[in-house]
């Protein structure tokens, strides 16, 4: 492995959140390396891990790159008792999707398109990190609007929001 | 009585409305509105009858079924030349929308989720002990669970001579009996657990302690496929918020 592929290696492992590819390329730069280069070294990085089958791979989520463990694993670590996050309420998962198509979105409108008030779901999701406050609608009221987080697409695997699945047709909803 | 369960699992009218139609395989196009109000009346008399508190949305969903249902009955003014709008068109359309809404959201749990299918490095602190079993069961719906105590409730016996020396059992009781049995047998039928009483009463406490049971997250409610058997297991190893 050449002497670039190794330090980007490196990096990531050590870095918490998923590490963006700007700032490998910033730390990258003093040693005159390009930022294409950069790019080809993550990518030959990621085929060689997906190529390996081993136990985990390195994915690009949330703007960045991270290790994480093949999907087909779960079952293994699930016998690791670990403490692990509650899953959402449907409630919480229908508030969530919504947040995440509409947003910017202010919660009257998420009231509407779920017929019920959304109070509980939505605080559970700000205390989740999953959905944030972007700031204030100007009109009668000034209500907050909500968007959601980039820890939102960690959770969810997203690169970022424009790789959500699209809304499907209304016409084969009932399918 | 005088004890009220506060609960915010449950998904709100439309999509107890999704539900129905679903149930009776229905076209939403075409909804026998009819039929859709009297079932959505039922459930919510039902719901109304646990003292469950009701959300002021399912009442508001409810005058607009019988309002959607008062008009369909008028008969077409049949001068004009123009089509009379179809009273439902404005609730398919809602219901479309929250359904369009409901799928994404289920397309998202279907993702490869952070530390429930993927995990990051670290993060994961081991705890001691046994690794919990994994059945191979599915999460059951709100929706199912009321309509499975509706099938015990049906089963009792008619009401008998009112007693007023009412067994004094309270919801927390009845919480920690089903916790204590459900560590000796490791699992129950939802019949099980409700059928074996036969007083309505008690039926209806069990009830609510199942509820409450799965809303401190402390029990898992399982089936065995749609419309199959209801099992409860306890919830060990999903207790950590």
């Amino acid at each position: 492995m050449n002497e670039t592929k190794a330090i980007i290696e490196a990096l990531i492992f050590a870095s918490e959140t998923p590490l963006a590819e700007e700032k490998i390329a910033a730390i990258l730069k003093e040693q005159g390396i390009e930022r294409q280069d950069v790019r080809a070294c993550i990518e030959e990085l990621a085929a060689t891990y997906r190529e390996r089958q081993g136990g985990f791979i390195l994915q690009e989520v949330a703007g960045g790159y991270q290790f994480r463990t093949r999907p087909e694993l779960a079952l293994w670590i699930g016998k690791l008792k670990t403490t692990r996050p509650a899953a959402l309420t449907a409630a919480a998962m229908e508030t969530l999707a919504i947040v995440a198509y509409r947003q910017p979105v202010v919660k009257a409108e998420v009231d509407r398109l779920r017929g019920v008030d959304t109070g509980r779901p939505l605080r559970t999701l700000l205390e989740r990190k999953l959905v944030r406050i972007l700031g204030r609608k100007d009109v009668p009221g000034k209500p907050m609007i909500y968007g959601t987080t980039k820890k939102f697409l960690e959770v969810f695997g997203l690169k970022d929001l424009s790789e959500l699945p699209t809304l499907g047709e209304l016409k084969d909803l009932m399918a | 009585m005088d004890y009220e369960v506060k609960l915010d699992i449950f998904e709100g009218p439309l999509d107890l409305l999704l539900y129905l139609i679903k149930k009776n395989e229905l076209d939403i196009y075409d909804i026998p509105i009819a039929l859709v109000t009297r079932q959505y009346l039922e459930y919510i008399e039902l719901l109304k009858s646990l003292n469950l508190d009701l959300a002021g949305e399912y009442l508001v969903l409810a005058a607009t079924l019988i309002h959607i249902k008062s008009k369909m009955l008028l008969p077409e003014p049949a001068e004009t030349g123009e089509e009379e709008e179809d009273p439902r068109r404005e609730l398919v359309q809602q219901l479309l929308e929250y359904q369009a809404f409901k799928n994404a959201s289920q397309s998202l749990q279907s993702r490869h989720l952070l530390e429930r299918d993927v995990f990051p490095r670290g993060g994961m602190t081991v705890v001691e002990g046994a690794p919990p079993a994994e059945p191979a069961w599915i999460e059951v719906s709100l929706y199912e669970l009321v309509d499975a105590f509706r099938q015990v409730l049906a089963k009792l016996s008619p009401p008998e001579r009112m007693e007023i020396d009412i067994d004094r059992t309270s919801l927390a009781d009845r919480m920690h009996e089903i916790l204590e049995r459900l560590h000796g047998e490791r699992s129950l039928t939802f019949a099980e657990l409700l059928g074996e009483r036969r007083e309505r009463r008690l039926v209806v406490v069990n009830f609510l302690a199942l509820l409450e049971l799965v809303r401190q997250r402390l029990i898992r409610i399982f089936q065995a496929g749609p419309f199959g058997v209801i099992r409860i297991f306890l919830a060990v190893d999903d207790e950590h918020e």
